[in-house]
């Protein structure tokens, strides 16, 4: 076979390889329906233009890039944070500091947040490498405290309890983004489809299968050649920079922040939207946060009772159908053996077309 | 002065200890974070104050209190846990529905009694005993005494009677205690009993202290029992003492030395601290991995 020979089967390969990706990972029926969400996504606030509704709405986004961001830790790599808050403190302090105190612009101040969350996601990864379950919870737990507790007492920078007040708001090309202009939501589905993106990246890469082989097996996992230090610290970062930019983007919604926004009700708040929506899954997060942020709104009516619904919720939720509204009970077979199966006809085509030089 | 704020600080932790105590039961046969044991012990506290304001004398009322706590509980275990348990789901969703539940205790709470804060009425109060300079209150002795004794008991229970046996049986391995002919689900159910009454002898001691009772006192009371718990390794009683006391005493020597602002946090830093350096907590028997 001479070198043109080799050339023109190589693309071909090349060009079976795509056919094949396609037929596995792009169901056509999908990319309507995708469309038209996005559509009905982008008009919605020419439709409701109702200045609260716009408002829960940002909120909900926000939440979804929350739920994502955590669910890189839980969903992909088993690791259960119950001290998330404290992530989405740092983000939105940076932040919401950098712009009040020093004039950075919003995009620049959220970068500077992502850069410190990352560092302190390193920080809280590299000691919790050793624990695992129960104890790794608890000190994600004591962590989001520890955060909340130094926002209130370093006065000299968060102004302590009082916490910190007029915000501005994100200004892009000069024009001011609110609610009242729609620059705001227009901003937070921006960067919610840039994070869902991202997570549907990772979770389809290399790095996702490995968070995977840690959540299924971490044991198996090492003997496999993952090196399970760096995925999880990994993980944590990720997490941490995903809810720096959800926490940044709260700030510059409501426009004040003090210590007591972010408390451990926060971070039960997503860990319950990640479970509710389904571990594991992207879908999952819209839908999980669609219902528990918008339910406390909805069911205004039923006064005090309404918590006790929405525990009631919860618990029903997890008797009937633990594994989340979107998730599967046994996902990680039916995802790998998908995955598998299109790995290893490719190799097999390629293993022929090699053997036949 | 630093007397005083280590003997104060000791009567704190033994508060924290009793709560601690509650999370150890549960989790050394559950493996299960019991995020609604805070609620619980707010509604111990709230039952005692509505038996003592109906006039039944407070020792009747704080002891019929215990049994109401210790069958909320059961009530728990039976209602919510124990389907969970019994479809062998994920660990997660039993930690999510313990939060769904004091969720539900919080805010019924809330409903019936009201948000603000009581007035409870003191227990013990039989004046001050001075030793040097440091002061002494009745009632911080007798939260003492009466801690250490519960503990004591607890101990003798799970070590010395018959029930504590099936409770060690479990803890070790459920399915062969039940092969023995053990009641798993019995077990459980007296464990929350135990974890209930616990909650409620704290709930009714440290609102006797404070004087103050109010539908949110569980939460961050429950959350600083929990890191005292893990910290003397969850799942020992010895260990549950020892992480309440240490937490008591460093709160409230933060409190005198780095400002009181900072006495809600010294328990995660302590907590993270020995962590990083005795993953199982100072009690805790390290788990043996198997492949």
């Amino acid at each position: 076979m001479n070198g043109k020979e080799r050339k023109e089967n190589k693309s071909q390969s090349v060009k079976k390889n795509f056919v094949y990706y396609i037929e596995y990972n792009v169901n056509l029926y999908k990319v309507p329906l995708a469309i038209l969400c996005g559509v009905l996504l982008l008009v919605f606030p020419k439709i409701i233009s109702d200045r609260y509704i716009l408002t829960i709405s940002v909120k909900i986004g926000i939440y979804i890039m929350l739920a994502l961001g955590l669910n890189i830790l839980v969903g992909y790599t088993g690791l259960v944070s119950l001290g998330h808050a404290g992530f989405v403190a740092i983000g939105a302090y940076t932040a919401s500091l950098l712009a009040t105190k020093l004039g950075f612009g919003f995009f620049l101040s959220i970068l500077v947040g992502m850069v410190v969350a990352a560092l302190a996601g390193l920080l809280l990864g590299l000691p919790t490498l050793r624990l695992s379950g129960t104890y790794l919870s608890i000190v994600t737990l004591g962590f989001g405290e520890i955060v909340k507790t130094i926002a209130m007492n370093w006065d000299s920078v968060t102004n302590g309890t009082l916490g910190v007040k007029n915000i501005p708001s994100p200004k892009l090309f000069g024009i001011k983004l609110t609610i009242a202009n729609h620059g705001l939501y227009y901003l937070m589905l921006a960067m919610l489809l840039i994070v869902t993106v991202f997570c549907y990246l990772v979770y389809k890469s290399r790095t996702g299968r490995a968070f995977l082989a840690i959540k299924t097996d971490e044991m198996a996992g090492t003997m496999m050649g993952i090196n399970v230090t760096y995925y999880k610290v990994l993980a944590f970062v990720l997490s941490a920079v995903i809810s720096a930019v959800a926490g940044a983007l709260y700030a510059t919604l409501i426009g004040y922040i003090d210590p007591n926004t972010f408390t451990f009700d926060v971070s039960t708040l997503i860990l319950s939207i990640v479970i509710l929506g389904g571990m594991g899954t992207i879908r999952g997060m819209f839908v999980g946060a669609l219902i528990l942020i918008s339910f406390p709104e909805v069911s205004r009516s039923l006064m005090d009772y309404r918590f006790v619904v929405y525990g009631l919720i919860l618990i029903l939720m997890m008797r009937f159908r633990p594994q989340g509204l979107l998730g599967w009970r046994s996902q990680i077979p039916y995802r790998l053996s998908k995955n598998v199966k299109k790995q290893l006809e490719i190799d097999a085509n390629q293993y022929q077309e090699s053997s036949s030089l | 002065m630093i007397g005083q704020q280590i003997f104060n600080g000791l009567t704190l932790g033994m508060c924290y200890a009793l709560l601690a105590v509650g999370y150890s039961l549960v989790f050394g046969i559950l493996r299960l974070v019991n995020f609604s044991h805070g609620s619980i012990y707010a509604f111990g506290a709230h039952t005692a104050l509505l038996l003592v304001s109906m006039n039944l004398g407070i020792v009747p009322a704080v002891l019929l209190s215990l049994v109401f706590t210790g069958l909320l509980g059961v009530l728990i275990d039976k209602t919510a846990l124990e389907p969970l348990r019994k479809k062998n789901s994920i660990p997660i969703a039993s930690l999510i529905t313990t939060i769904g539940i004091s969720n539900i205790i919080q805010n019924l709470l809330t409903v019936f009694f009201g948000s603000e804060k009581k007035a409870f009425p003191a227990l013990f109060n039989f004046g001050v005993i001075s030793i040097g300079n440091i002061q002494i209150t009745w009632t911080q002795i007798c939260i003492c005494i009466v801690s250490l004794g519960l503990m004591l008991l607890l101990v003798l229970v799970v070590k010395k009677t018959k029930i504590g046996l099936a409770m060690r049986g479990c803890e070790q391995n459920p399915k062969a205690a039940n092969l023995m002919g053990v009641n798993v689900n019995f077990v459980i159910s007296f464990t929350f009993f135990l974890g209930g009454v616990s909650a409620a002898i704290a709930g009714a001691l440290i609102s006797g202290y404070y004087q103050i009772v109010y539908p949110n006192m569980g939460y961050m009371a429950g959350l600083k029992a929990f890191a005292a718990a893990v910290l003397g390794g969850i799942g020992s009683i010895p260990g549950a003492l020892v992480g309440g006391l240490l937490v008591g005493v460093s709160e409230s020597m933060a409190a005198t030395f780095l400002g009181s602002t900072y006495r809600d946090c010294m328990a995660f830093v302590i907590l993270i601290i020995v962590l990083i350096v005795r993953p199982n907590g100072l009690f805790g028997k390290k788990g043996i991995t198997k492949v």
